[in-house]
């Protein structure tokens, strides 16, 4: 591994130090703000748009993100925008102006609990269960990958850096809660810009500025096809080997909005929103940046692509999940580089701390609180909370040398979406639009759809099933999830009774409580550059238009 | 957050001090560390933009500072069930 060795110093180390030391600050400063449960888990509803929106974008731009996109750069060209523009924005601004109102307006506090007020506790179990198990297995995930990074680029021993990068979040999480971890959220925001600018920068200078880059891509490996996006998609036969149909609806519906509009690691940080003109801002506020974060991970990918020698080999230092060490190790003097490999450090804690503190209140108020021990004062669900984060972390630390065992992490997170967010995302879409859906669909709606996906993926593994690769399996996956779950909440519903109106006003479209009507999901607010759906309807706009060049 | 310290305090005061540090670095460039970067003197100018970003921070902050605590009661924070 000694390869991607970093050649770093003193003033390095002294800048990823300072950013330590300013993230506990952050937590020991929070806890102070902590007065009760609510405090904790949601940060006492209180945090203005602008934060909310980078924590929202922030709890996304993990390092896994940031360096599988990077590597989708330069293995499939820009085609990767796809993972943006389609498979992003669009869901981000449906989340804020259509579902937000029904998740703050409903004041649950978590995406389990609205589950259980629209169907029943079945529903609720089965969800909260599985979410829990999800993060803790994703946080040990991030925390591995952390490892292996530091180890590659730093040379520290494995354990090492789990345990360090575990007792920084652990502790920050701890003390501050929700608000301690979205506050880092928004600084990491801008450390990783702040350490991805310079390797763009350096690299589009070095293949001699964008049109360089372009001779050389067309002369290179994928040539003048990676740089497209959709003008090819007529058939499968491009670099990422989907059509246009996969990609409009596998990635861009069933996929991203069932990541983005049911993930409660996400939804969580618009619910910490001080009021609902900034919960319904916060993941249109997110959706700008999201525009352009490719700028800062696509090009570089393709920037390794044309100037790393032998990029793509099957194993080894040259695999595309290196390219942003290569480049930092090619290109970085000291200084910016301690910036960057600090920008590298944040991005897997952002990751982490957002499933952590996901976990710890779902863990907390609908698993403990819902189950084991109800009706206690609101001090003891505060401290259940601190213990619970302190097991996650734990057990996470534990799932990281589990996740040792998989060869590619990212198609195991890619699983773990395509198996619990597809479904969720069809049984909520039918439950908020349509009120006669009765409680038992909802149950058998989300299990049968996970099972429909789990069974494709077994399959797939036991080559029961051909896939032309992993990514065309999880597009499948999730479309037989979200079509099954479909089916199965309206033949349910036909056999069982449905809710009465009353126990579901808020909570169903068109059965308005206080802030889902339609009024409040067309107007928002009284200026126009705080309304959503203005708001909205221009990210959109930008996202058709910054396809223009790259057809 | 009213009752919390404020992000920008956080994020300006991080980022001078990260701006110093690597400003200074980028006045003392050697050769070899320039041309690393492809004759880019990055430390000075990424220096320099994350002085701005820290100081743009404190300056809204100083321009806009948190609105006074509200001394009324908290809300309750449980609901049904």
């Amino acid at each position: 591994m000694s390869g991607l060795r970093l050649d770093v110093d003193f003033v390095d180390y002294l800048i990823l130090a300072i950013y330590f030391i300013t993230v506990l600050g952050v937590g020991f400063m929070a806890r102070r703000a902590i007065k009760n449960s609510s405090d904790f888990f949601l940060s006492g509803r209180s945090m203005p748009a602008w934060v909310t929106g980078l924590a929202f974008v922030s709890a996304n731009l993990g390092a896994l993100e940031i360096i599988g996109m990077a590597a989708n750069g330069a293995q499939y060209g820009l085609m990767t925008l796809h993972y943006y523009w389609v498979g992003a924005v669009p869901a981000m601004v449906f989340l804020g102006i259509v579902m937000m109102p029904f998740y703050y307006g409903s004041k649950v506090r978590s995406v389990p609990e609205f589950l259980r007020r629209r169907f029943n506790r079945p529903t609720h179990l089965f969800n909260a269960v599985s979410f829990a198990v999800a993060q803790v297995l994703i946080a040990g995930v991030n925390l591995y990958a952390l490892a292996l990074i530091l180890q590659a680029l730093l040379g520290w021993p494995l354990w090492l850096s789990i345990v360090i990068g575990a007792a920084i979040v652990l502790s920050y999480i701890t003390l501050g809660g929700l608000s301690s971890a979205i506050y880092n959220e928004v600084l990491q925001f801008f450390v990783i810009l702040a350490g991805l600018i310079p390797i763009t920068i350096i690299g589009l200078v070095k293949v001699g500025g964008w049109h360089g880059l372009v001779e050389k891509v067309q002369a290179g490996p994928i040539g003048d096809a990676a740089l497209h996006t959709f003008s090819q998609t007529g058939s499968s036969d491009n670099p990422l080997g989907a059509n246009w149909i996969g990609i409009i609806f596998g990635l861009g519906f069933v996929l991203s909005f069932g990541y983005w509009t049911t993930n409660f690691a996400e939804v969580q940080r618009a619910l910490s929103a001080k009021d609902m003109s900034a919960a319904r801002r916060t993941p249109i506020i997110g959706a700008f940046p999201k525009l352009l974060i490719p700028a800062v991970t696509v090009i570089p990918g393709l920037i390794a692509l044309v100037t790393v020698q032998g990029l793509g080999a099957k194993e080894g230092d040259l695999t595309y999940n290196n390219a942003i060490p290569l480049l930092m190790r090619d290109l970085l003097p000291n200084g910016v580089l301690g910036v960057a490999v600090t920008g590298l450090v944040a991005s897997f804690m952002a990751g982490m701390a957002a499933n952590v503190s996901g976990f710890n209140t779902v863990f907390t108020y609908d698993i403990w609180q819902s189950y084991v021990r109800k009706d206690r004062p609101d001090g003891y669900y505060l401290r259940v909370g601190r213990i619970a984060t302190i097991v996650g972390v734990i057990v996470g630390i534990g799932t990281a040398f589990i996740a040792a065992g998989f060869d590619n992490i990212m198609n195991y997170i890619q699983a773990l979406f395509s198996l619990f967010n597809a479904p969720l995302f069809a049984t909520f879409i039918v439950g908020m639009f349509w009120k006669r859906m009765t409680p038992w669909a909802g149950f058998f709606s989300l299990v049968l759809g996970f099972l429909a996906s789990l069974t494709l993926y077994l399959g797939y593994l036991g080559d029961v099933f051909a896939f032309n690769s992993d990514l065309e399996e999880s597009f499948w996956g999730a479309g037989a999830a979200f079509v099954t779950a479909v089916v199965v909440a309206v033949v349910v519903t036909l056999f069982t009774t449905s809710k009465p109106d009353d126990e579901l006003r808020g909570l169903v479209y068109g059965l308005a409580g206080p802030s889902t009507g339609v009024d409040v999901i067309v107007s928002g607010d009284k200026v126009w550059w705080r309304n959503p759906v203005i708001l909205g309807a221009i990210a959109l706009v930008l996202a058709v238009l910054l396809y223009i060049p790259f057809w | 957050m009213n009752r919390l310290f404020d992000l920008r305090a956080v994020i300006g005061g991080m980022f001078t001090l990260y701006g110093v540090i690597v400003t200074i670095l980028g006045l003392f460039d050697t050769p070899a560390e320039i041309e690393k970067a492809q004759g880019v003197r990055i430390n000075l100018w990424m220096g320099l933009a994350m002085l701005a970003l820290g100081l743009l921070m404190l300056l809204w902050l100083r321009l806009n500072p948190p609105k006074p605590v509200e001394t009324t009661e908290e809300e309750a924070p449980a609901r049904e069930d």
